[in-house]
């Protein structure tokens, strides 16, 4: 019988070995990564010196009860001693922990108070957290962007969808527009939120930060190798949680450069068309591309909702009501819902053709046309 | 001078007992009431368990094969509020009202009629809790922690969880004062506090952190609750309030909550270990002073379940060196039970084996406690799988192995029948294997990048949740064995006697197996062989 129980904590106090030899078991996932960053490095090495030491103290404390457990049994006609203090080993193995745990506790205030270390940077990201994308903003060239799970990776995670995870590239670790950076420059990350509390984790930087409504958080990395990271969310944020991933593209400085040009004259162009009037069609269009961007997670492809959950569009006494009702609940959100003030992420031209789009679509049919301007007066 | 002695003349006189549903409705007898927790405990954990069953079902692959991301996030917070308030909790104190009284030698508890409605809350509260699942809005999905604002877009159901949580602390704290006021008042006569069995000793330090943390949490939701119907802003950024403060004050509450379930299983394992080791539990009072230093410290650790909010440099490193200081006296309970079988003269029955698995299981625990305390790794392991396979090894093969532990090593003073051994080992083996494959392998799936709380994840992590979910679904199945000794030891079984194990000590090994329905009518003589185990 205690061969049997030798040989299950065994199992697993070699498989914790195991854990230690990378190289063979690395494909597997079995431990942190590495990362590409100084920080992300300091930490590995901090967690594996705890962790070696962890289980050193383990094969000695566990060595010691098994070789109890085998001699000092009953069935081998052994009779028990009857001590029950000894004040000297008492005090050793109190003062012998301490002594450890103050060796472990030097490198790990060194690596906090590297980590803490934000100044410095080269270039600032303000990241915030949606229900469920990210935002980015380049805070010194005054751009930024949404960052949401790709279309792919969003079709096939639908209840049943009958697509094969399998089949799709980077499932759930594939977004439509990465965050872009340059490597060897000491990057500043503020982390906050609109709606909930969410959290900004890229392994490969070596830790997350939450981002939290009203707060600002500072991390920093200096990346120094060119590579797509991936992450998540790490704090739970509701139904869609596990859909709102991160990608990290890291490029040569020059690359970067080009990219940030691109993206501050497409920032330009952006707000085109906010002072003409739309047609209906081109409305509609826009609308649905809004639509499945934003709203779609909640209100689903059909505007039906989810019963119990999320409140259907179809014949809602605010979809087909009053237009100003209609656009006062996109513009500034239902407190104490899921449903988000879309005022401050969305620009008039969104706002005006999805709120167009839920009043002609899947059987509702108001027909009236929601134009750009009418946004901009009630900012 | 042995129960029956003193007992015999008038034993008749106090064995009648009420019959009927009146006797389990309006009981004030400690006995029955344990039975009830211990009951009650025993079927929230299959519906706990039934919804960790739903959890590993969806994460058996990637991609949502069965339930409604929503619906999976009510599954993972119910599954833990179940757990944590329904099972652990109850049956902890199940326990402490059949055996407190029994060895302290007092004839019941000390508030009896306060132990009835103590108890009988609890089924209406886990029945208003688990009538959330019908109402608008879903049950309760935003994680146990609650953490604001997520939590206020709970609809209808909103209302009913906050109320449960107050109907569950003002249980809790009637419980907890009924066993300081049974054992500050009620032991025999020669039985000092350091003659106490460590059993009792872990319940009294569990109750003074019960009535200390229940009454904040019972503000934090108040707080949450007010905030979503009343207009105020204790937690809402753009009111001016802080979602920061409502974690700061629920972990207040929440730390020294993980050692209210943790406690009172190194008791059970305290009392077991020396007992199979036919040799006195070693170093007592460094034991007694390691659990108050465990409770102490454990008000002063409760920023590291949240280092990632952002800290000041300060406060992260006190944080991290109190959490770290935690691991000194829990190892040092460690050390006392292998020095405790250290040249005992050992036998493997299963309460015994299950407080063996504990020891190793715990410590591994304990490792990656150690290890999550480490303010700059945990900025890597926090709200990953890590932390879910950390928090299940100290809480399933920690906390529940050890009433596991308790149970058999109680069920035969309780029934006054042996349970089968074969089948309490066959449980045991199934169970301490099982548990392994399911949690084990989450150290990897944590380390390697996965987040905790997601219905679907990205593909590599396929192999090991599918390793992981097989074993829940042996430890779930495992658990129905549990049920069928109990309920065969309860009705048939070789007779025990009052001993019932060769190296008990302690007064409830005195009484008959079944004890009679009211026990020392008149307080038994404490001497050197009934003393502490």
């Amino acid at each position: 019988m205690s061969a049997g129980y030798l040989k299950t904590v065994w199992g697993a106090v070699i498989s914790l070995l195991a854990l230690a030899l990378q190289p063979a078991w690395a494909e597997y996932g079995l431990n942190m990564p590495e990362g590409v960053t100084p920080l992300s490095r300091n930490i590995y090495d901090l967690h594996m010196l705890i962790f070696y030491i962890c289980c050193v103290i383990a094969v000695v404390v566990f060595g010691v009860m098994f070789w109890s457990i085998f001699r000092h049994r009953k069935s081998r006609g052994v009779k028990a001693a009857q001590f029950h203090h000894h004040t000297t080993v008492e005090i050793i193995w109190t003062a012998i922990p301490m002594i450890i745990l103050i060796l472990m506790a030097i490198p790990a205030t060194k690596s906090l108070i590297l980590i803490e270390s934000t100044g410095d940077s080269d270039l600032t990201i303000k990241i915030t957290g949606y229900q469920w994308r990210w935002h980015y903003e380049y805070i010194e060239e005054d751009f930024g962007f949404f960052s949401s799970l790709a279309p792919e990776s969003n079709e096939a995670r639908q209840l049943k969808s009958g697509i094969d995870p399998n089949e799709i590239e980077n499932y759930l670790l594939e977004v439509d527009n990465p965050v872009v950076v340059p490597v060897n420059t000491k990057i500043r990350f503020m982390t906050t939120a609109a709606d909930v509390i969410h959290s900004w984790w890229v392994p490969a930087l070596g830790w997350k930060r939450d981002s939290i409504p009203g707060f600002i958080n500072e991390s920093w990395a200096i990346i120094e190798e060119e590579g797509t990271y991936r992450g998540q969310c790490a704090e739970l944020c509701g139904r869609d949680h596990a859909f709102m991933p991160i990608v990290l593209k890291a490029v040569s400085e020059d690359e970067y450069y080009d990219w940030a040009g691109d993206m501050m004259v497409a920032a330009l162009d952006a707000d085109v068309g906010a002072d003409r009037e739309w047609a209906m069609e081109e409305l509609m269009e826009r609308g649905e591309q809004v639509y499945s961007t934003f709203c779609v997670a909640c209100h689903q492809v059909n505007g039906m909702g989810i019963p119990g959950a999320f409140k259907p569009l179809v014949g809602s006494p605010i979809t087909t009501g009053p237009l100003d009702g209609h656009i006062d609940t996109v513009m500034n959100g239902v407190a104490g819902t899921a449903m988000a003030p879309f005022g401050m992420q969305l620009n008039d031209v969104d706002i005006a053709s999805v709120i167009t789009y839920e009043r002609n679509s899947w059987g509702n049919d108001l027909g009236d046309m929601v134009q750009p301007s009418m946004i901009a007066d009630r900012r | 001078m042995s129960y029956a002695e003193t007992h015999e003349h008038h034993h008749d006189d106090h064995d009648h007992k009420p019959t009927g549903l009146g006797r389990w409705l309006f009981s004030t007898n400690h006995k029955d009431i344990g039975t009830m927790y211990l009951v009650f405990a025993l079927i929230m954990f299959f519906i706990g368990g039934a919804m960790a069953m739903v959890v590993r079902a969806e994460l058996f692959q990637p991609g949502m094969q069965y339930v409604d991301p929503q619906f999976f996030n009510a599954m993972t917070t119910m599954h833990a509020l179940v757990m944590i308030f329904g099972v652990i909790m109850p049956a902890g104190v199940g326990l402490a009202n059949w055996m407190v009284p029994m060895m302290i030698g007092a004839p019941d508890m000390a508030l009896p009629r306060m132990n009835n409605m103590s108890f009988w809350i609890l089924p209406f509260a886990f029945t208003m809790l688990l009538a959330t699942f019908f109402m608008e809005g879903g049950a309760p999905a935003g994680g146990w922690t609650m953490y604001p604002p997520l939590i206020t877009q709970l609809g209808d159901g909103f209302p009913f969880l906050i109320f449960t949580v107050h109907f569950l602390g003002v249980s809790s704290i009637m419980g907890a004062i009924n066993i300081i006021a049974t054992i500050f008042n009620m032991r025999a006569p020669g039985m000092g506090f350091m003659q106490l069995p460590l059993f009792v000793w872990t319940w009294i330090i569990t109750a003074f952190l019960l009535i200390a943390s229940m009454p904040v949490l019972a503000g934090a939701v108040t707080m949450l609750l007010t905030d979503k119907y009343f207009g105020t802003s204790f937690f809402i950024a753009a009111g001016g309030g802080d979602p920061v403060m409502f974690q700061h004050i629920f972990w207040c509450f929440g730390h020294p909550e993980v050692y209210i379930l943790i406690l009172p299983a190194f008791g059970i394992v305290s009392q077991i270990i020396p007992t199979f080791s036919r040799k006195p539990l070693f170093g007592y009072e460094s034991m007694v002073y390691a659990t108050a230093a465990i409770a102490f410290l454990s008000f002063f650790v409760w920023a590291h379940h949240m280092f990632t909010v952002g800290m000041p440099l300060a406060g992260e490193l006190f944080f991290m060196y109190a959490t770290m200081s935690i691991a000194v006296p829990t190892g040092v309970k460690v050390f006392n039970w292998i020095a405790t079988m250290w040249r005992g003269a050992m036998t493997f029955e299963t309460p015994m084996l299950f407080a063996l698995s504990f020891v190793i299981l715990f410590s591994i625990g304990g490792f990656s406690g150690l290890m999550l305390g480490i303010t700059p790794a945990d900025f890597q392991y926090h709200d990953t799988y890590f932390v879910v396979a950390h928090f299940h090894y100290v809480l399933v093969t920690g906390a529940l192995f050890a009433l596991m532990a308790g149970a058999y090593f109680w069920l035969p003073k309780w029934t006054g029948h042996m349970y089968d051994e074969k089948l309490g080992q066959l449980h045991f083996w199934l169970s301490v294997i099982s548990v392994n494959v399911l949690f084990f392998p989450q150290h990897f799936l944590g380390l390697a990048g996965m987040p905790r709380r997601i219905p679907d994840y990205a593909v590599q992590f396929t192999e090991w949740n599918m390793i992981s979910s097989v074993g829940g679904f042996v430890f779930g199945i495992s658990q129905l064995l549990f049920v069928w000794v109990i309920v065969k030891c309860v009705r048939e079984g070789k007779k025990a006697d009052e001993q019932v194990w060769e190296g008990a000590r302690g007064l409830e090994w005195t009484l008959p197996s079944p004890p009679p329905f009211h026990t020392f009518t008149i307080p038994p003589k404490v001497d050197e062989a009934t003393a502490h185990s």
